[in-house]
């Protein structure tokens, strides 16, 4: 068993199929997965001062959502797949906390799915996948449907 | 946004006249109001003697400088390591998702930054020539060492309740600082303080803001009815505050620190437009500071104005800014103070500075070509002006010497500015009122309604006494949270020097920059 770690980034269960090939990787090279779910976040945004009141109160209920809909369902299926798993909420810009958080644990790999990177939007603004070529720190993939 | 008492006359102008028996139904409230709470105002504005120098104006510079005094010139000192709080350097990335410093101080300033900025630098430079300029920045300041008193006293004496909420400001630091130091009417002070803080909501920070919204839009669009303006603004409000109608307020917040850049961006392009005339512009604001350039009360005269202008437009010492920043995610109290000494620095230095320059370079002021005095307009008791225009419509005149098109933008700005002074001084006095009577729907409800039927109201009447009153109020807060801040100054130097202590020793982590 190796020590390598490989990074998900994982928005939901629509890239469920990003998981599974990174269980195929994890499992020919006894890796392990960190699953990141990253909460978009900026602490630059205008909030009123009810907002700001029920801010905490809201994150935690986003915390708690998210662990239980997105990130214990994923982790439970890596590891009925026999991969070791640990999952991680964050709050802040999807590709700066994947890059980061690739950098910190050493990983060795990222995964990440292709999402809705092909609408306009993306084209103009970039997307999580383009963002992370320009600045992923290890080697990454991009998961197709 | 404490502009209303010199404004009253302009709004006496600009309001609209609503229907016969309106009229006459205001005539009643007005003569019910000055029959009963004229003494209270005449009181809180009163002169000190012999001069025009209200005493209150006073007691805020005062407390400026003992607290600028008392923490050995935060606001000079404290300055950059301000900045780098604000732009997340010391924030934990772990944190992420709670209310940021940055997130704190843009919701405080929308409630500050506003007409003062506009029409209340106008009048003190119309009254007191460009030589306020100098005293207002000179109390702007001084009014950071206040801000950061109270706003560090909000954050550390908050309630924080198991569901996560929090609730703070004046009224908690009160009952709770004197408590812990063991001094006697800290629960008296707080009800009173909530008392003023209601009513002055309903006044300077609703019907006021209301009535001006509507004397902007019928400048622009012609004159209609009050009750249009009041009706609509009320129904959007009621749908922000009651319908929980995030979307709006979202725009709104979005919007308004938006405007207040680009009014600064217009001015710089003016100033830059005629930089030549920079130099000659400050030098009269330095001369007239300390000579008063001829113009009425001379030095005096532009001292007091300046003063009174700022303190008047960037709220310190009234505690309004404690309730906005405690909501803030922070394991140290005092850095909220840091970043809260800032908002007089933005409101007044920055953004009023903005505004006072461009009335002095763009030429409104009328001069003697003779004696290359300002002309002294007696009558009205203020220095003539192009069209004999005051207030808002001085600043107007003066950015449309540059810019044709700016009193339409001016007058979105007004209404925005407006509308989000309501949104953030409806939460304040709802704080006040749940203090009062408890937390809970129903009761929420009730003020939040009460809220909005004010609206229309001050959209519709011209209320002079009312708004006075309301005036009364809001610095009868400062005199409460004043005292309090007096009393509990030691608890914040000691955190303050905690701080600084391990911000020197390497403890507090510096996470980026």
């Amino acid at each position: 068993m190796s020590n390598e770690t490989y990074v998900v980034a994982y928005e939901d269960s629509e890239g469920q199929h990003v998981l599974d090939y990174a269980v195929q990787q994890a499992k020919k090279s006894g890796a392990s997965l960190y699953i990141i779910h990253v909460l978009e976040w900026s602490p630059y945004t205008f909030l009123t001062p009810q907002e700001l009141e029920e801010r905490h109160k809201r994150r935690t209920q986003e915390t708690e959502r998210a662990q239980s809909a997105i990130i214990d369902p994923a982790v439970k299926r890596v590891e009925a797949a026999g991969v070791r798993a640990e999952g991680k909420i964050r709050y802040g810009q999807v590709v700066e906390i994947v890059a980061e958080t690739a950098k910190k644990l050493g990983a060795t790999m990222i995964f990440v799915g292709r999402g809705g990177g092909n609408g306009l939007g993306a084209r103009i603004f970039g997307s999580v996948p383009i963002g992370l070529a320009q600045v992923a720190p290890v080697p990454t993939v991009i998961v197709p449907q | 946004m404490f502009h209303h008492r010199f404004l009253a006359a302009l709004a006496a102008l600009c309001a609209l006249s609503g229907p016969a028996a309106a009229q006459s139904i205001d005539e009643t409230i007005n003569r019910i109001f000055a029959d009963y709470t004229g003494w209270y105002v005449g009181l809180i504005f009163a002169d000190l003697p012999g001069t025009n120098f209200s005493w209150i104006a006073l007691w805020l510079v005062v407390a400026a400088l003992i607290f600028t005094f008392y923490f050995g010139f935060i606001q000079i000192k404290g300055f950059v390591h301000s900045i780098r709080l604000v732009k997340g350097d010391y924030s934990d990335p772990d944190d992420a998702g709670e209310v940021s410093h940055f997130q704190a101080l843009a919701t405080a300033l929308s409630g500050t930054v506003g007409l003062g900025n506009i029409a209340g630098v106008a009048v003190a430079v119309g009254i007191g020539g460009p030589g306020a300029t100098f005293w207002m920045i000179v109390a702007g300041l001084f009014g950071m060492a206040t801000k950061f008193t109270e706003c560090t006293l909000g954050v550390k004496y908050r309630n924080e309740y198991p569901d996560g909420t929090v609730s703070g400001g004046p009224m908690y630091y009160i009952t709770k600082g004197f408590k812990e130091r063991g001094l006697p009417g800290g629960p008296i002070l707080a009800v009173l303080f909530c008392v003023f803080t209601i009513l002055g909501a309903l006044g300077g920070g609703n019907m006021f803001q209301a009535n001006q919204a509507h004397a902007q839009i019928s400048n622009v669009i012609g004159d209609f009815p009050g009750w249009i303006t009041g009706v609509v603004i009320a129904a959007i409000t009621f749908m922000v505050i009651v319908g929980g109608l995030k979307s709006i307020a979202r725009v709104t917040e979005k919007v308004v620190p938006f405007m207040g850049i680009f009014y600064v961006l217009v001015s710089v392009v003016i100033l830059i437009m005629n930089a030549d005339m920079i130099g000659w512009a400050f030098g009269q604001i330095f001369a007239g500071a300390f000579t008063g350039l001829g113009v009425a009360g001379g030095f005096t005269g532009a001292l007091i104005q300046g003063f009174r202008r700022a303190a008047f437009s960037n709220e310190a010492g009234i505690g309004s800014a404690a309730i906005a920043h405690s909501a803030v995610r922070t394991k140290e109290p005092v850095t909220e103070g840091y970043v809260a000494l800032l908002e007089p620095f933005i409101d007044t230095v920055v953004i009023c500075t903005m505004t006072a320059l461009v009335i002095v370079i763009t030429g409104v002021l009328n001069v003697d070509p003779d004696t290359g005095l300002y002309v002294w307009n007696a009558e009205a008791g203020r220095i003539s002006t192009e069209g004999e225009v005051v207030g808002v419509a001085l600043t107007s005149a003066a950015y449309s010497k540059a810019f044709a098109w700016f009193p339409v933008l001016l007058a979105v700005a007004v209404v925005l500015f407006a509308f989000s002074t309501m949104i953030s001084w409806s939460y304040y006095g709802l704080k006040a009122w749940t203090y009062l009577f408890g937390e809970g729907a129903a009761k929420e409800i009730v003020f939040k309604v009460i809220f909005c039927l004010f609206i229309v109201i001050g959209a519709s009447a011209n209320l002079g006494p009312v708004i006075d009153f309301s005036d009364a109020m809001l610095f009868s807060m400062a005199i409460v949270n004043i005292i309090a801040l007096y009393l509990l100054m030691p608890i914040v130097r000691g955190e303050l020097g905690s701080y600084v202590e391990r911000l020197r020793s390497g403890q507090i982590t510096r996470y980026k920059g």
